[in-house]
């Protein structure tokens, strides 16, 4: 047994968990951050939507689809001149945020704005006749209504990211995809590769459960 | 207290325009409960949504308390939603928030209360409803009949002095319709609450309403007082729901006429004169001979009111005819 794990420094490992769950606590941050009005905006300015606004939303639409077709390695790339200007690096947990942030946000943005489109329109009329202003609407009506589908949105951008910082690691991003890729892939360390993925594997279900749990908390139907 | 004056509604759908109200003009009387009548997308909804502005009209101004609704802006707009109620047919409650929280929801966007004033109030209306064990559920624990009721309070927590009902109890079975417009009936004479009231069953106006208005293809075609209209309908689509609450059918009734002997009339009794014993006086004096084809006892909002159809053989009909209208009572002949 303790032969198999002969390669296994513990101490990187116990490291490079610490870069991954920066890098995932970071980049959701501003993920959140940014996505979240993103698509509020984007469900607003929809066809037929409260403020509906063609051009608004038509620009909004193209950018974010065209940030979701590139492939999360490219954007990387691409991303390392703008990286540098924000962060000062583009190694490390601080060099993995922007890329990884730019690629979830408006992933997570449209996410957010479907689960603005399960709202009953009804519930937003009824709250508009109460006398609502739109801030109201948004902040009283439309996001509590759609907590849960935001939640498991969450969940699902989360994930993502799980995978992200470990094609991140391929730039040097550190985290526990840097190690897999290293040690197990470049220097055929079997064991490293295992337990970089038993990890990983461990870090998705914690994220899958902890979402599915909120959301039934938080599912009044 | 609601005027309409020349207001029309057209909706654009693919740069064409779809006409939904045409040119319309409507008094509704401080105080009552004002019947809206008419099938499906004859305007009903467009009408109601109008009067708190959900729907732009697109000429034409309203009028709610002498004060043009059409001129307000944005911040005086929902100052003036804060005092009109509405409630729906799918209720339209906030499924993730708390009975109490829904009831609380008008007065915490209108922030003019403190949060125990808010708290006392809600308390109360939860009372007035019936609901105050059910004030920590979530909406989807309740049964239809209570989330209209918590539908009710919510709409009446700002105090408003018109309600708007966009077919409170078309989701409702027989008895839980019932308890609903009962409720609306008593909160009518509590608060001197105006109510518009959209359905389409005739039964609902003539149990609650004080007037109605039928309604056909974006048009008011009858209007009236509840008894008149009900009692008397003019309009064919009108007379289509009186008779489908009659569960009559005016084609089937006139064939079956034509087996039948003697001079068919209808004659309409209201308030007290529906139990007086008319008839078997009537018929001794006259010497007439009388049956009846078809029959009805009932109330219009709190007034009793009969209608009978009768065939009269024999006798002096002429005379007969006399006594019922000295009576009080319309005399309507069908076929001489
Ligand atoms: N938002 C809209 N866009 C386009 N047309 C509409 C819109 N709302 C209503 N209409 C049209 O206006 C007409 C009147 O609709 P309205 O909803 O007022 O009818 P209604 O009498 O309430 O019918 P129902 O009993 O089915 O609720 C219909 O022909 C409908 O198709
Ligand atoms: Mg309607």
């Amino acid at each position: 047994m303790s032969s198999f794990f002969n390669n296994v420094d513990w101490y990187d490992i116990w490291l490079a968990t610490l870069d991954t769950l920066m890098m995932l606590g970071g980049s959701m941050l501003f993920t959140v951050l940014f996505g979240l009005p993103l698509g509020v905006i984007l469900f607003l300015t929809a066809p037929k939507q409260m403020f509906e606004q063609k051009a608004l939303y038509g620009i909004l639409s193209f950018f974010v689809n065209v940030l979701r077709s590139l492939p999360f390695i490219i954007l990387l790339i691409v991303m390392i001149p703008l990286t540098l200007l924000i962060t000062g690096t583009s190694l490390g947990v601080a060099g993995a945020i922007p890329p990884l942030v730019a690629g979830a946000t408006p992933f997570f943005a449209r996410l957010v704005e479907t689960a603005l489109r399960e709202v009953d329109k009804g519930i937003i009329e009824a709250t508009q006749a109460m006398g609502a202003s739109t801030w109201q609407i948004i902040t009283q009506a439309l996001l509590p209504e759609a907590r849960p589908g935001i939640i498991a949105a969450s969940t699902v951008t989360a994930i993502t990211l799980v995978s992200y910082t470990a094609m991140a690691g391929v730039v040097g991003a550190g985290g526990l995809g840097d190690l897999a890729i290293r040690f197990g892939y470049q220097r055929f360390q079997t064991d490293v590769m295992v337990v970089t993925v038993v990890l990983l594997l461990i870090l998705v279900q914690l994220l899958q459960s902890l979402g599915d749990r909120l959301v039934i908390h938080f599912s009044r139907k | 207290m609601i005027q309409f004056k020349h207001v029309h509604k057209a909706y654009k759908v693919g740069g064409r325009e779809i006409t939904a109200l045409e040119p319309c003009d409507l008094q509704i009387p401080e105080g009552q409960i004002f019947g809206l009548i008419g099938h499906s997308g004859a305007g009903k909804s467009t009408l109601l949504r109008l009067i708190n502005r959900l729907e732009e009209p697109t000429s034409g101004s309203i009028l709610v308390k002498d004060q043009d609704i059409t001129a307000l802006d944005a911040a005086a707009l929902r100052r003036f939603r804060q005092g009109v109620g509405m409630i729906f047919q799918h209720f339209n409650l906030l499924s993730s928030k708390t009975v109490a929280d829904n009831v609380a929801m008008p007065l915490k966007l209108a922030n003019e209360l403190s949060k125990s004033q808010i708290r006392a109030r809600v308390h109360q209306l939860l009372e007035r409803v019936g609901l105050t064990d059910h004030a920590q559920k979530y909406p989807a624990q309740l049964s239809g009949g209570q989330k209209q009721r918590v539908g009710i309070a919510r709409a009446l927590s700002t105090n408003p002095s018109i309600l708007l009902c966009d077919e409170a109890t078309s989701a409702l079975d027989p008895q839980t319709t019932g308890q609903v417009l009962q409720l609306l009936n008593e909160i009518n004479r509590e608060l001197n609450l105006t109510i518009v009231l959209i359905t389409h069953e005739m039964d609902v106006i003539r149990r609650i309403c004080d007037q109605v208005a039928v309604m056909d293809a974006g048009r008011i075609v009858e209007q009236g007082s509840v008894s008149e209209v009900f009692l008397h309908p003019q309009h064919p689509t009108t007379r289509r729901f009186v008779y489908e609450d009659e569960h009559l059918d005016e084609q089937e009734q006139l064939k079956r006429f034509a087996q039948i002997t003697g001079c068919i009339i209808k004659l309409t009794f209201q308030g007290e004169s529906t139990y007086s014993p008319l008839l078997g006086e009537v018929a001794r004096h006259s010497g007439v001979d009388y049956s009846i084809l078809n029959g009805r006892i009932d109330y219009i909002r709190d007034t009793p009111y009969g209608q009978l159809t009768l065939s009269l053989i024999g006798g002096n009909t002429a005379a007969a005819l006399d006594a019922f209208r000295a009576a009080d009572v319309m005399v309507e002949i069908l076929r001489p």
